[in-house]
């Protein structure tokens, strides 16, 4: 009975949808103030009943109702209740009931928060909004049905989770990446409205600059999160594969970054509008094009879901309507947009715009190694692959003149600047950054090569070159402590963004340069050296959990005549799907990862085990996690929740 | 030219270097990285309708299934051996390390490498997919010349 009041439930907030997208957009157009006034409450009607639709999918799994068939295939009663809970966003269907929900949450949130907004903008967004909504939701009804039901033959047993998913960071990367992608939605609804409205101008970059930097935040948060789960689960000790669904989510949040800055400038200076309304446009496409390779598994990848090509179908047609809507009203509106402002070669401006090229290049390349294996074969050259090698390439070349540019354009003002101004400061900043990395390897490391000297001399330029702009920007307010106080919340912003980004590089090249692997074949009472660390084998104990047994490695970790931890590294075996899964141990630190792995069993109380020496490699995540604070924290900003001033609203309209 | 125009110009021209440049880069980069993909059976009778062989010394991947019996383990040092087929000859594979783990007799793997001899291949990776079902897409369609098979609704099983 629950999973039909689901269903049924999804299909009234459809209905809802409907009208969403209906009622306020013909209200806008004609100037019916009634009809856009029903619009938030449609908005929050909506996300109601796709909540209440989610909730039971939670109770079906909960219940352990496998006469429903999603739950069936992707949960089990031995299943403990929180990965219960997980399951439902574990399969095709349920995901995209999450971003269902994700999408009807976004959209009442905007409705709900938009209340200083003039009526026929806030109108256009949520009308918008309510067409992106009407598209899921007749793909999750028609074709993605989670609440199918297995009668009369239903199993007394569903066939669990699967075991890479039953791991903590898969609770919540799924729900933080959606977060981003949906929320990518709303600064696409802002930029239609805004074309919708014609008024392309600062007003509509400040309004929607808070709703695109969260999006992004939660992004971040994703894809951090996503990197660290592969880290820990998949037993590689690999971060980032550049598999398809890995670029898939990298692309959008490529171009969001571009449009964070882009809508900066727009805001703050009138300038680059049509620019940012594009970007705005291609982030969300690029998450739809993301979700569309993901669902319609054209493209094989360790994520694939199961595949069904009427669903990709469709998934494609939506994208094509809204990739080609959003741009053929840009084309007809582009022309009445003018910039604003002048700005000279040396100026912030520039230097924003040099950033958006970048990113928009390494989006370009980052789309081209991800469907050139596609369009190779269905041209019928046969099927290929593109190697990792070509995309570390390219990201290292982009990386050299992006972080360079990275440390100055904080320095830069809008408008002009005189060189003499930044000479002291960048020649301050270079040579430090070149003192400090080469003191810091050279006294770490025996061999540094001239690249690893280089990325990482540009990953501290970053982080120096940030401080020294907070300390210039600070110190002209007297004291220093209450020039801190003064800066601005978007300031902030950029300040924990770039850190972020240098502890990333710093990251990436360390645990890249120097990261050391064994594969030892060891018995009980062996020690096998890696780096200064010895690790004792103690031998194999049996291990049983919940729904899984298997065996633990019990490894003792030496420094000379200390201990330094003990390590259980399981190899798990499932008891429904009878699939073995390795479950790494790592002993985590803030300059060192001790990561060990057991292999199978070899002959009598012999095991191989893989042991894994990953220095620094936990400050991607670290500094993922900084970056996306940067996303967060401007929803602090008190600019952003006052309401508008009367003369911005009669710009708008 | 006023400055106005001279500084479009200028600006302009950067454009279409950083542009030709890139292009440049990529492709180059690009011709270096592509690994064409073979089964066993390409791998020895030649691909495509000019029946072309890979050279020795070529970075290439492979897909089949594992034979069963066929996979020996060296007990000290973790290298192992097995041989892949598809529809007729096989091709042994060459790896050092600890497979994956669903690497299992019978079934489709994909493994990574540079062919060493006419029909043999040190794989410096090998992936075997987390599904039980699973049987790589390039694996399957060479096997059973079907392409894009949809599978049956019940195998819905997770990422």
């Amino acid at each position: 009975m629950i999973p039909e009041l689901g269903y049924f439930s999804l299909t009234l907030a459809m209905v809802l949808s409907v009208l969403l997208c209906i009622f306020p957009l013909w209200g806008a157009h004609t100037g019916n103030l009634r009809l856009m006034r029903a619009a938030p409450s449609l908005a929050i009607g909506q996300f109601a009943f796709v909540a209440l639709s989610f909730a039971a999918l939670i109770y079906a799994s909960l219940t352990d109702d496998f006469t429903v068939s999603y739950v069936a295939y992707h949960s089990s009663s031995t299943l403990p209740w929180y990965y219960k809970i997980t399951s439902t966003w574990g399969g095709h269907e349920g995901a995209i009931l999450l971003w269902l929900l994700m999408q009807a949450g976004w959209t009442a949130l905007v409705a709900v928060r938009t209340k200083a907004l003039p009526w026929i903008l806030r109108a256009r967004v949520l009308g918008v909004l309510g067409f992106l909504g009407v598209g899921f939701m007749i793909y999750t009804l028609l074709l993605s049905s989670p609440f199918e039901r297995l009668l009369p033959y239903f199993p007394v047993e569903g066939r669990d989770l699967n075991p890479l998913l039953q791991d903590p960071g898969m609770i919540i990367h799924p729900p933080l990446l959606y977060m981003g992608y949906v929320g990518l939605s709303v600064a696409f609804a802002f930029a239609i409205a805004a074309l919708l409205t014609g008024k392309l101008d600062n007003t509509w970059a400040k309004w929607s600059r808070p709703w695109t930097m969260t999006a992004w935040g939660f992004l971040t948060l994703g894809i951090t999160i996503g990197s660290w789960w592969a880290y820990a689960e998949l037993g590689w000790g690999g971060w980032w594969f550049w598999d398809p669904v890995e670029n898939a989510s990298l692309m959008p949040w490529l171009v969001a970054t571009a449009l964070i800055h882009s809508l900066s400038v727009t805001e703050k200076r009138g300038v680059f509008k049509s620019w940012t309304v594009l970007l705005a446009i291609a982030a969300f496409s690029l998450s739809l094009l993301g979700t569309f390779i993901v669902r319609s598994g054209i493209i094989v990848s360790v994520h694939a879901f199961a595949t069904d090509p009427n669903r990709g179908l469709f998934i494609l047609g939506f994208l094509a309507v809204v990739v080609g809507g959003g741009l053929a009203l840009y084309g007809l509106r582009v022309s009445q947009v003018k910039s604003e402002g002048r700005y000279k070669f040396v100026s912030r401006e520039v230097a924003l715009w040099l950033n958006n090229i970048f990113l928009v290049v390494a989006t370009l390349i980052v789309l081209l190694g991800t469907l050139l294996p596609l369009v190779h074969k269905e041209m019928g050259l046969g099927s290929i692959s593109i190697g990792e090698p070509f995309f570390n390439k390219m990201f290292a070349i982009l990386l050299v003149p992006f972080a360079i540019l990275m440390g100055i354009g904080p320095f830069l003002r809008w408008k002009q600047n005189k060189w003499a101004f930044l000479q002291n400061k960048i020649v301050v900043g270079a040579l430090a950054s070149i003192v400090i990395t080469c003191a810091w390897l050279f006294s770490s490391y025996e061999v540094v090569t001239p690249l690893t000297l280089l990325a990482t001399t540009l990953g501290v330029w970053v982080f120096i070159a940030t401080f020294i702009d907070l300390y210039s920007k600070a110190a002209v307010h007297g004291s220093l402590k209450l020039g801190i106080k003064r800066l601005g919340l978007s300031y902030w912003a950029m300040v924990l963004g770039h850190v972020g980004l240098a502890f990333v590089i710093a990251g990436i090249t360390l645990t890249s340069a120097y990261s050391v692997e064994r594969d030892v074949s060891m018995k009980p009472g062996d020690v096998a050296q890696l780096n200064q660390y010895q690790y004792r084998f103690e031998g194999v104990k049996e291990i049983r959990g919940a729904n899984y047994g298997g065996h633990a490695g019990v490894v003792t970790v030496l420094k000379g005549n200390d201990t330094v931890t003990r390590l259980y590294a399981e190899k798990r075996r499932y008891d429904i799907g009878m699939q073995f899964m390795t479950e790494a141990a790592i002993d985590a630190g803030f300059t060192r990862d001790l990561y060990l792995a057991l292999g199978e069993q070899l002959s009598e109380g012999a095991w191989s085990l893989r042991i894994y020496h990953k220095p620094f490699v936990r400050w991607m995540w670290i500094g993922g996690i900084l970056i996306s604070l940067a996303g967060f924290v401007i929803l602090f900003d008190k600019r952003y929740r006052a309401a508008p001033r009367k003369d911005e609203i009669e710009r708008a309209l | 030219m006023n400055p106005r125009r001279k500084k479009r110009l200028l600006v302009i021209i950067a454009v279409l270097f950083g542009i030709g440049g890139s292009i440049g880069l990529v492709l180059y980069a690009l011709q270096e990285n592509i690994n064409l993909f073979y089964t066993p059976s390409e791998l020895i009778d030649g691909k495509g309708p000019n029946k072309e062989k890979p050279h020795i010394g070529q970075k290439l991947r492979i897909g089949g299934m594992v034979v069963p019996g066929t996979v020996q383990r060296n007990e000290q040092s973790l290298k192992v051996s097995f041989d892949l087929i598809d529809t007729g000859p096989l091709v042994t594979v060459r790896y050092q390390g600890i497979l994956p783990d669903l690497f299992r007799e019978g079934q489709g793997i994909v493994a990574q490498g540079i062919l060493i001899e006419p029909n043999v291949i040190e794989a410096f990776e090998v992936l075997a997919k987390h599904d039980e079902e699973y049987m790589p897409a390039e694996v399957a369609e060479a096997v059973k010349g079907i392409k894009h098979e949809k599978p049956k609704y019940n195998l819905d099983s997770g990422s």
